[in-house]
């Protein structure tokens, strides 16, 4: 039987220890997710900036930092005195994977670099990577 | 009424082994004030001087708009103190210390006293001297929050705690701050709490106050770079740049003034910026404390 966890996030927002980002970063990234998977759908309405803090358990300009930067992003739509709601763009959660995939990708270009290495070896690598998942993932077949 | 729910102006107190220089600082209503400090740096004197129980030689202190010490018994219906060292009657429950407070206080809230015991895992009919540690903390905050105050201080009040004890405080003072009128000023050692929950933090070290300001600002103007330098090349003075630290070919550099433009510069010297990281509050404060005291020793 598992516990169903009420007071130790309460509303599925979390901060993990282990993430060096920054928390605003963080309650962005759950933000994007929730958008992403179709829980949170274009044009409704979410959490107040206090309320999301109270139950993130972060303090509020954090939450405040993290809404200003969707809003800068389009990803969150706020109204002065009604509150926030997600985004009329179509295709949205596409649009936030795929950027999820270049700050990804982003990086492994910085890390090539740092290594020396060409298009051509990331390149490789990249489909090693992709080999290896489609194995693991038959396995599981 | 001003913006501000704690206004501290040029206070100072001395005593034999420990001064506190004239400080200043201000709280804005509606926030999370973190303050932080090695052990002796001063936290528990600016708290007891704010809440009137210890008297500056001088200096204005005002607290949620009165004049402090003078008007501290006008002050305190709208502020919720809580130290260690806090006494409880030991003989007593729970019960009655509620219903003693309830007795003063007209703001008193029976009904989230009741979640507060239920959030908190303690029982109204104990008695004190049976709690552990952890539930006394827990119920010292619970007699304080119940009051509903709108200014709350609290000293050190994760100290000591287990890691539940400690999340359960912390997701009641952010739940406190839904309300947009309530401002909380605490002292911590613990930089990770102060990290998560703060809107603005103030560091102490010897006595002086070395940073007070808006959490994500201060958070980002903080920033390690890790530098790849070839032999031959000297590394320049850049301005933000606190420390650096050579080992051959690589160095570590730390900024507490960042700019985009400071890896550009670097790169210019001749040097490869290899990364720009983010810093802990906690690496912030060790690098923090390090730096102002050979400041001050210079």
């Amino acid at each position: 039987m598992y516990t169903e966890y009420t007071e130790y996030m309460k509303d599925g927002f979390f901060i993990a220890q282990t993430d060096k980002r920054p928390i605003y970063l963080q309650i962005m990234e759950q933000i994007k997710q929730r958008i992403a998977v179709g829980d949170w759908t274009e044009g409704q309405g979410i959490p107040s900036i206090r309320q999301l803090a109270a139950d993130a358990g972060v303090s509020v300009i954090t939450v405040k930092r993290a809404y200003l930067e969707l809003e800068r992003e389009g990803v969150i739509v706020t109204h002065q005195g009604k509150g926030s709601h997600v985004g009329s763009n179509a295709g949205l959660g596409t649009k936030i994977r795929e950027q999820e995939l270049d700050q990804h990708l982003a990086q492994a270009a910085r890390l090539g670099t740092l290594m020396g290495l060409g298009p051509e070896d990331l390149e490789k690598r990249l489909r090693a990577a992709q080999d290896r998942l489609a194995r693991s993932e038959e396995e599981f077949v | 009424m001003t913006d501000l729910a704690v206004k501290l102006d040029g206070v100072g107190k001395k005593y034999r082994f420990f001064q506190l220089e004239k400080i200043c600082l201000k709280i804005p209503r509606g926030t999370i004030m973190g303050l932080i400090g090695p052990n002796g740096a001063g936290k528990s004197t600016t708290i007891r001087i704010l809440m009137g129980l210890v008297h500056q030689d001088c200096g204005d202190v005002q607290v949620l708009g009165r004049r402090m010490p003078a008007e501290q018994v006008a002050a305190k219906w709208d502020i919720g103190f809580a130290s260690e060292d806090m006494r409880l009657y030991d003989g007593m429950t729970l019960g009655w210390h509620m219903s003693f407070i309830q007795s003063i206080y007209p703001t008193w809230d029976t009904a989230y006293a009741q979640v507060l015991l239920k959030r908190f895992g303690v029982r109204a009919e104990q008695k004190i001297k049976g709690l552990s540690h952890g539930q006394r903390v827990k119920a010292a905050l619970l007699l304080v929050l119940a009051r509903r105050p709108k200014l709350l201080v609290l000293d050190e009040p994760t100290t000591g705690l287990d890691p539940v004890a400690r999340h359960e405080i912390l997701r009641e003072l952010t739940a406190v701050m839904e309300d947009e009128d309530r401002t909380i000023l605490f002292s911590s050692h613990h930089t990770q709490d102060v990290e998560q929950i703060s809107d603005r933090i103030t560091f102490i070290d010897r006595g002086r106050i070395i940073d007070s300001m808006d959490k994500e600002i201060y958070l980002d103007r903080w920033k390690r770079l890790r530098l790849e330098v070839p032999s031959g090349i000297e590394i320049p003075a850049l301005p933000g740049i606190i420390g650096i630290k050579r080992t051959g070919r690589l160095a570590v550099a730390i900024a507490n003034a960042f700019v985009p433009d400071l890896p550009n510069a670097y790169e210019s010297s001749g040097a490869r910026v290899q990364a720009v990281e983010d810093m802990t509050l906690e690496e912030i404060f060790v690098a923090n404390v390090e730096h102002s005291r050979e400041e001050v020793e210079a």
